[in-house]
């Protein structure tokens, strides 16, 4: 096939489309720095993250990465500090999926807004980051590539100048994110102090040979560190509470694109530094315990704190930034159910789940962004009715909130059940699993009481007397059913999903 | 594909129903609805199964794809049917066609979305019924809550709110109760089973059993799962003491919700309890005889004493559900042929019989704007027909011969009687007694609100009911008559399904 031909940087293709993309917006931006041709300019955008989509998912489809015995390209080592294999590509795809959905939806978001150019270029800059985290396997590159992700996102958070919440949730983000950057960032140098290495199969020879065995001490503060980074970056605890903040103060797409992605990306370089870095087992003897222990509590710590939360809220938008805590701590369990013989089935079913929440979760804010478009109002009871006047849309609401919650017919179900069954499985070498696979199903429960909440609201109760007619943005609309459309096909389509994911996660954790 | 086909036919459906303008929704909706009846009238037609679905019958119209491979699980989209399962799948097929013709009157508002989940809950019907990996099963089986749940909480009466909510928190706990259950029991089964398919785990089950699962005994955790499964399908069936969401979700519901929800939903639990635990726990079910059977009585007595106590007419025909459903469960405790086979005879009369209650009650209603016995009588002067049949239809409730509701009730206590666990006899006595009291409450409900002198507490004229109220009525009786008439039309098929379980799956 053609790919052979292609030089190995191309492998990176998914990232430097839309690198690509981001550039070509900026130079539209200083051609006509005042333009405000939003089908131009989400055009772009669309095209470029759709095109970045087709390539991953024709890599895939090639066999890039899938491991050469099974009929496969192999793992491509396109420049130093990246690697292309299943992983890598899984994530681009969530990452180029939910930007696609959200740059759709921002072309009627942001009628009347005077930095249209900006806005984009900044969310393909972003979406550019989170691609190359997928594929980043060297610690500089990792970090690098999170602030290219970072960076713009503060930006955009703040995006809407005019609004006091926009601009305050832009600065508590930026404060919090360079405040655990830098943790980050130290966590990286004591991890390079201990074993001389920043390349992550480097530092996993350096602790299978017993080198870093006198510097145990400073390794486990190092990875502590790391884990706080990652929890910036997946919303998490500790490091959650600028969630809910940024989320209900940033344009409603803006929310989606950090729930979904930005919180996938998170999870990638999770994956991927604590599989391939610090192999279990050999990394217990040097620092004292394992890393699954740290991810147990996390996990069972931020489901619990997240729906919980959620279940309080009035603010809708405030309610999803807690289920998106929520949903944080159900996909750790792919972290924390990873044993010394392998864990690829929970690993894939957080990564099925990731994928999933790229539909359920941007179409529910997508929603929200609808809703900031109508006017209608921030709280449950703004809410009310809104069945009657706009079925489709509430209809794919309630296809988003079932999924959430974790309800047949819609692929949250799958995902879900799939985690509680790795939870399940890893219990038998670790009997703490059992905890977390009963905490997974008291959270889901009680999750369905505050998505079911927003379902009642939106179908049951009646409208208010007075209330302008609905407009039907087109660019929402179809950005919302899409995404609708996806959480349901993506059941019988589950096939697919799960070789893609078990088998990306066998790669890694195998 | 037969299958598949049906089921697409609704689901399509249900989505160009769901974005159709309101004015044409209704009569577009019932002319969709007519294809899968016909499409499930051929598939009668043409039965060629054999045997019982999950003990290596010959299963009509099956199809069976691999879905997913996760662990060392398979998950299948798999289909079939057998004698137990295609009766009900006409029976569904036939109540959503009538059910949507008797809202036209009823329903006046958001009717595209109305019909549109009525043809979704078609859908999903169809495909609980149909579906043989436990997977599928339970996607189908869950699809039903969320349209069900809109469908009271939208349409529904005054307190409806607090009837969707109820009606769906208790059957989604129970649910996760059976869920959780299930995968205990295909876990604990070990090596035994490399998929979800139903047929595999029956034939594991009945083949040594599971093996244990984080510390329970094998035998221990089959008992466990039985009783959470019992308890499960119970809330829906529903049996005393799971039954009060079951009132307050009829009375709100609007009348073809109703229809469907006593003619068919209640049916999933009984179905259920008879493809779960009486055909996969043979021992379980000879241990817990005792208490089933009693759980049986106290539902057909204490519902049928409920039923007396009301004054509204939907409520009594609600508490009356509770008391036939009762019936169903002594029939499949009998675990004799007639026993269960009556049983399965009487989820289908009774998804008849109840329909048309409810129709009847609804076309009252619809003329007079009550339900209460004490605001009305004499209305059969005024509706002479629709009365006619509410008459015709209790009487197949108290079951007149010749009706299928006698057919049904005389199998089961035939089959009681002659059944093995203690006080059998005793115990069916007992439920005999409910029919006098099913009598009692009907004809006393009846005596006061459409015999007598005409007089109505609220301010409507009542005319004649138009000729699509009556209609689907009138198709009820003639099937319910048919059925009287020759059950074996569905027994035979019934009993040839029905006879594997009794002889433990060795043919």
């Amino acid at each position: 096939m053609a790919i052979y031909e292609l030089p190995q940087w191309a492998a990176l293709g998914p990232a430097l489309l839309l690198a690509a993309t981001a550039l070509m917006l900026f130079l539209f931006d200083s051609i006509s720095p005042r333009s405000t041709n939003r089908s131009l300019l989400a055009g772009t955008a669309a095209a470029g993250s759709l095109a970045s989509l087709a390539v991953a998912v024709w890599f895939t489809a090639a066999g890039v990465g899938t491991p050469t015995a099974e009929g496969g390209r192999g793992v491509i080592d396109p420049t130093h500090g990246f690697v292309v294999d299943q992983l890598a590509l899984y994530f681009m795809i969530v990452v180029a999926i939910v930007t696609a959905l959200i740059v759709v939806a921002s072309y009627d978001y942001l009628v009347d807004h005077a930095y249209q150019a900006e806005y984009y270029s900044l969310v393909i800059l972003a979406a550019t980051g989170m691609s190359l985290m997928a594929a980043a396997d060297s610690l500089v590159t990792i970090f690098i590539a999170l602030e290219l992700a970072s960076l713009p996102s503060y930006a955009l958070v703040a995006i809407l100048k005019d609004n006091r919440g926009s601009v305050e949730a832009g600065l508590k983000y930026f404060l919090i994110g360079a405040l655990s950057s830098a943790i980050f960032v130290y966590g990286i140098s004591l991890v390079y102090g201990a074993t001389g290495h920043l390349e992550l199969s480097a530092i996993a020879e350096v602790i299978t040979d017993g080198e870093a065995d006198p510097y145990g001490g400073l390794l486990g503060l190092g990875l502590l560190m790391l884990i706080g980074g990652v929890a910036f970056k997946t919303a998490s605890v500790p490091f959650h509470f600028w969630a809910p903040e940024a989320y209900e103060g940033a344009p409603a797409p803006i929310s989606a694109f950090l729930s979904s992605a930005s919180k996938a990306a998170g999870f990638v370089i999770a994956f991927r530094i604590f599989t391939e870095a610090f192999p279990l087992g050999e990394i217990g003897a040097v620092i004292g315990f394992d890393w699954t222990v740290a991810f147990i509590v996390l996990a069972i710590v931020t489901m619990t704190l997240g729906n919980f939360a959620a279940a309080t809220q009035d603010n809708v938008k405030r309610m999803l930034a807690y289920s998106s805590i929520g949903h944080a701590g159900y996909a750790l369990i792919g972290l924390a159910g990873l044993t010394v013989d392998g864990g690829e089935l929970v690993m894939g079913a957080a990564m099925m789940h990731l994928l999933v929440y790229g539909f359920m979760n941007t179409g529910a804010f997508l929603f929200v962004a609808l809703a900031e478009h109508w006017g209608v109002g921030r709280t449950f009871e703004d809410y009310n009715g809104l069945s009657a006047q706009a079925p489709v849309a509430c209809a794919a609401m309630a296809v988003f909130l079932f999924s959430l919650a974790g309800i047949p017919p819609f692929g949250g179900f799958f995902s879900k059940y799939f985690l509680f069954v790795g939870a399940i499985e890893a219990a038998a070498a670790n009997m703490a699993m059992l905890v977390v696979a009963a905490a997974l199903v008291v959270n889901s429960a009680l999750s369905l009481y505050y998505y079911s909440r927003l379902v009642k609201a939106l179908w049951i109760e009646e409208p208010p007397a007075t209330r302008d007619r609905l407009a039907q943005p087109t660019g929402i609309y179809a950005a919302i059913v899409v995404a609708a459309v996806m959480t349901i096909v993506i059941l019988p389509g589950f096939g697919p999903v799960v070789d893609a994911a078990i088998g990306a996660a066998e790669a890694v954790v195998g | 594909m037969m299958i598949e086909a049906l089921i697409a036919v609704a689901l399509v459906g249900a989505l160009v129903t769901f974005v159709a303008p309101n004015r044409v929704a209704g009569k577009l909706a019932f002319a969709i609805s007519l294809v899968p009846v016909a499409l499930s009238l051929w598939l009668f037609t043409a039965f060629d199964g054999s045997g019982n679905a999950l003990l290596d019958g010959t299963l009509a119209f099956e199809s069976h794809y691999e879905w997913i491979q996760l662990g060392e699980y398979t998950i299948s989209w798999f289909v079939g049917l057998d004698g137990i399962s295609l009766p009900l799948v006409v029976l569904t097929t036939i109540l959503t066609s009538l059910a949507i013709m008797s809202s036209w009157t009823p329903i006046d508002e958001r009717e595209s979305q109305f019909y549109g989940l009525v043809l979704f809950i078609e859908a999903s019907l169809i495909g609980v019924f149909a579906a043989l990996d436990f997977f599928l099963w339970f996607i189908f089986w869950e699809a039903v809550l969320i349209p069900m749940y809109l469908l009271i909480g939208i349409w529904g009466g005054p307190r409806r709110k607090y009837a969707a909510i109820k009606f769906f928190v208790y059957t989604n706990v129970a649910s996760l109760l059976m869920f959780g259950a299930f995968i205990a029991l295909v876990f604990g089964l070990g090596d035994a089973v490399t998929s979800f398919a139903l047929p595999e785990v029956t034939d594991a089950m009945l083949n040594g059993g599971p093996e244990g699962f984080f510390g329970l005994e094998g035998t221990t955790l089959a008992s466990v799962v039985f009783v959470a499964l019992f308890i499960g399908f119970a809330v829906k069936v529903p049996v005393v003491p799971f039954h009060t969401w079951l009132p307050d979700a009829h009375v709100e519901a609007p009348t073809p919700a109703s229809v469907l929800l006593a003619g068919v939903l209640l049916k999933m639990g009984t179905y259920a309890l008879l493809r779960f635990n009486f055909t996969m726990f043979p021992d379980q079910v000879e241990a817990y005889a005792v208490p089933i059977a009693a759980i049986a009585v106290i539902s057909v007595i204490y519902g049928a004493m409920l039923a007396l106590a009301q004054t509204d007419l939907k409520r009594i025909v609600a508490y009356s559900s509770v008391s036939s459903m009762g019936y169903v469960i002594l029939g499949l405790i009998a675990y004799t042929q007639f026993g269960v086979g009556g049983a399965t005879f009487q989820m289908v009369s009774h998804g008849l019989i109840s329909g048309l209650m409810f129709m009847a009650v609804g076309v009252i209603y619809n003329a007079t704007h009550t339900r209460l016995v004490t605001d009305m009588s004499g209305i059969a002067d005024r509706m002479p027909v629709a009365v006619g049949i509410l008459v015709a239809g209790a009487f197949g409730y108290m079951g007149l011969p010749l009706m299928s509701g006698f057919a049904a009730e005389y199998f089961i206590f035939f089959g009681a009687f002659g059944a093995d666990f203690a006080y059998a006899p005793l115990f069916t006595g007992l439920a005999m007694f409910g029919i006098v009291l099913v009598a009692g409450y009907l004809l006393f409900a009846l005596q006061r609100t459409v015999f007598g002198p005409y007089r109505l507490e609220t301010d409507y004229e009542v005319s004649r009911a138009p000729l699509h109220d009556l209609a689907p009525m009138f198709v009820l009786l003639g099937l319910i008559i048919a059925l009287g008439v020759a059950p074996d039309l569905i027994f035979e098929m019934i009993t040839d399904a029905v006879d594997p379980i009794l002889e433990g799956g060795d043919l």
